[in-house]
């Protein structure tokens, strides 16, 4: 529960979230390689979402590689949500 | 045949021994979160499972063959239970705890989706053992320790992974870690 995150949802919106849960997160970087569209890197390595937080709307040409990030992600922080 | 399955047997005891090496050196690097020239973080990690896995076939023919040979003298309980071999118990038992523990490693790096980043790491730090058991496994038991082209190998090897870990010990190994802990300190 991220209560300050700002809401993604809008009719518009992508159905699926990738979700970041910061605790585990270690600004590894491969999730920023994977989707440079939807994150960059802060300047100490973490991902940054473009104002989305932790929860980033995944459009569906995008969803292979998200499904990739989660795969790889050295500390198994991203998980994909159906919404 | 059993000359043939002699030399096989060595030869892919020696190649995986360098895949192995190889994979150690690219999970080092991959755990300091950096790329590898034009190779991209996420190449990385894929490049040194897969070159593991390789390491892994090729350990699993040095097996079979040369359970095949009538030289190594070889019983299946060798393969799992350590220091109980017919020639050479002490050196061939190294061997066998290094597939052991080969094994727990890949296992448990396949399945880490399901076990949780905890157990996989706990076991993957095994790995540390598992590469010098390997090694002196292949000087020990090895009929070529002491040919030049081992010796230039094997010490090859150790010096690429000692280096690696002199590295994973510095600080600033990790990328980032100088502006994360703060440039003052
Ligand atoms: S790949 Fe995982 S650990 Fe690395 S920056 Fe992305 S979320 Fe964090």
């Amino acid at each position: 529960m991220n209560l300050r995150a700002p809401d993604p949802r809008s009719a518009a919106d992508p159905t699926v979230l990738l979700h970041i849960d910061w605790t585990k997160c270690d600004g590894r970087g491969l999730c920023t390689e994977i989707l440079p569209e939807l994150l960059a890197r802060d300047e100490w390595g973490y991902p940054l979402s473009y104002g989305y937080g932790s929860n980033v709307p995944v459009p569906d040409r995008l969803l292979d590689a998200a499904t990739d990030a989660v795969s790889l992600c050295p500390r198994q922080a991203l998980t994909l949500i159906d919404r | 045949m059993n000359e043939a399955l002699w030399a096989l047997g060595r030869g892919t005891g020696v190649v995986s021994l360098a895949l192995f090496t190889v994979s150690v050196l690219l999970g080092i690097l991959n755990r300091s979160g950096r790329p590898l020239f034009a190779l991209p973080r996420f190449s990385v990690a894929l490049v040194h499972r897969n070159v593991a896995l390789l390491a892994t076939a090729f350990l699993a023919i040095h097996l079979v063959t040369l359970f095949g040979d009538s030289y190594a003298q070889l019983r299946l309980v060798d393969f799992v239970v350590p220091f109980l071999g017919a020639a050479k118990p002490f050196w061939l038992g190294l061997g066998t705890l290094a597939v052991d523990l080969m094994l727990a490693i890949v296992v448990t790096a396949l399945l880490r989706g399901v076990i949780g980043v905890r157990v996989f790491k706990a076991v993957h730090w095994l790995t540390y053992l598992m590469w010098p058991v390997a090694l002196l496994h292949s000087i020990g038991n090895g009929t070529d320790a002491g040919q030049a082209w081992f010796i230039a190998f094997a010490a090859t090897c150790s010096i690429a992974v000692l280096s690696a870990l002199g590295w994973r010990l510095s600080r600033g190994f990790v990328e980032y870690q100088n502006v994360r802990i703060g440039k003052a300190s």
